[in-house]
């Protein structure tokens, strides 16, 4: 029996088993940690004032960083696509081809990207130093909700801001593509909006709204969930906070690519 | 008020409670003594339901604690104030607004009632002028007092103190201890110290307890811990490197 549990292959068998089983707990906890903040985020009480701070971070506070990446993604979309376009003879389909880019594809994810990195690390950071210096527990022994307290203005506020700072990235992405290929490379301002009113639809802009929506949804549980579970220490909140923005950034994409091919 | 029955709490491989029991009267305030890293801060959030024990139960008044939840759990928590290790004061509120908060949230006080409450409560705690700072901006002695000052705010009928001379000079240390027995004659809780300040914490506490590998090895009155024949509490109590204590 000793030598058998020694065996390379058994102790291969082993540990595999062993992770399967730390990988299918974790989801399981992952999961059960959305329930249990889409369950408070939609039965009262609210804690109104705390979805209004965090509208104000998550949101106003992410608007410059959106203004700025929004404009030159926008301009450089500008740049390659008019030396693209032109070489088929399509330069008047540039306004379009910006705009549908933009809201489709790279405003939401863009836009979901720069709040994971500014907001969601904010969030893992703040929410980690809590649970290592007792202050959860302090609100449990109060009496008081942590989810509701801590992970629920969260969502929400990420479910409203994000559309909308998705909207704004957007606009100045247009605006930038504007700059370029209108200002600088010589296309028809008339044609560039022109053509986008003709080839943009109205589904696509709810493609874009959806996805922003769902990327909120998702960046605050992976970050939420990394806080809340903090390992010991400034190192444990450190490790939280790099894992939540990089597994927020690799989910946000997966997922995106999820709801392009499947739902749309 | 207080019955811990046959406790058990593992850590991955780590035993750290094994089988304590340990009763306390209403009323009564204990001190609990053992080494560093023993359970006894395992103990404590065991009696306030922040940990749920592998075996064993907790009863107060009859209720057992780690079979609650929800509303009944909230609802016993009501009646319970913590005083945690670092005062677990909320970072982004003032010391002022942290003692109000549990009433803001918890009570159906106005803003002018609460305003009254904290201001007498920060004036028992010697806090008076730190009302507008944030946690940051104070000392540690300080932090304690705020946090005593935030749990006692609600009244509560058990407290529960986390080491609350940890970390501080030794007269702020005595400072803390003889507040803690003021506010008792106050409110006369029931009450759980854990702490290493041996031998003045005897001055404020009716019983002491001395939890050492896992197991309540010692409980009795103050004077009966200081002239213990047990070879583990003497070494403990006198502070001696020498002794069956390994450490």
């Amino acid at each position: 029996m000793r030598i058998l549990a020694r065996s390379p292959f058994l102790t291969l068998v082993r540990r595999t088993g062993k992770l399967s089983l730390f990988v299918v707990q974790r989801m399981g906890r992952m999961g059960l940690f959305l329930v249990m903040a889409l369950f408070y985020a939609a039965t009262p009480p609210l804690k109104l004032d705390r979805l209004l701070k965090q509208i104000q971070f998550i949101g106003f506070q992410s608007m410059l960083v959106i203004l700025l990446t929004g404009t030159f993604a926008g301009m450089v979309l500008g740049l390659q696509g008019f030396y693209m376009l032109n070489r088929f003879g399509s330069e008047a389909l540039l306004g379009p081809m910006i705009a549908l880019v933009l809201i489709k594809e790279l405003g939401p994810v863009l836009a979901a990207l720069m709040v994971t990195a500014r907001g969601g690390s904010a969030v893992t950071a703040e929410i980690g130093i809590m649970r290592i210096t007792e202050q959860i527990d302090a609100l449990e022994l109060m009496g008081l909700n942590p989810f509701r307290y801590l992970i629920v203005p969260n969502l929400l506020a990420a479910i409203i801001a994000l559309p909308l700072l998705t909207a704004m990235f957007d606009v100045f992405g247009i605006l930038g593509g504007y700059l370029v290929g209108v200002k600088l490379l010589g296309v028809s301002g008339g044609t560039y909006f022109g053509e986008m009113a003709t080839y943009v639809d109205i589904k696509d802009v709810a493609e874009g709204v959806y996805k922003s929506l769902s990327f909120g949804i998702l960046l605050i549980w992976v970050c939420g969930y990394k806080g809340y579970h903090t390992g010991f220490g400034a190192e444990g909140v450190s490790k939280a906070t790099t894992q939540a923005v990089v597994l927020s950034a690799v989910l946000i994409l997966i997922w995106d690519y999820f709801m392009t091919s499947v739902l749309f | 008020m207080i019955q811990v029955e046959e406790l058990h709490k593992s850590f991955e491989n780590l035993e750290v409670l094994r089988g304590v029991s340990l009763s306390i009267e209403k009323g009564e305030v204990l001190s609990l003594m053992g080494m560093s890293g023993y359970g006894k801060s395992v103990l404590l959030k065991h009696i306030a339901g922040l940990m749920k024990p592998d075996r064993g139960r907790i009863l107060i008044d009859g209720e057992e604690v780690t079979s609650l939840g929800g509303g009944r759990l909230e609802r016993l928590r009501s009646r319970l104030g913590f005083l945690f290790q670092g005062g677990a004061l909320f970072d982004s509120l003032t010391i002022g607004e942290n003692v109000a908060f549990p009433l803001k949230e918890k009570t159906a006080l106005n803003a002018c009632e609460i305003r009254e409450r904290v201001r007498y409560e920060l004036e028992q705690v010697g806090l008076t002028a730190a009302e507008n700072k944030y946690p940051a901006q104070v000392s540690g002695g300080m932090i304690k007092r705020a946090a005593l000052a935030r749990a006692l705010v609600r009244d509560p009928e058990i407290m529960l103190f986390d080491e609350p001379t940890t970390g501080l000079d030794p007269i702020i240390g005595r400072a803390i201890l003889t507040l803690i027995a003021s506010c008792h004659r106050r409110l006369n809780f029931t009450g759980i110290i854990v702490t290493h300040q041996i031998p003045q914490v005897f001055e404020v506490v009716n019983r002491a307890a001395f939890l050492h590998e896992g197991r309540i090895r010692m409980a009795g009155s103050p004077e009966a811990m200081m002239t213990s024949e047990d070879p583990v509490v003497r070494q403990f109590i006198s502070g001696s490197v020498d002794g069956p204590i390994r450490y």
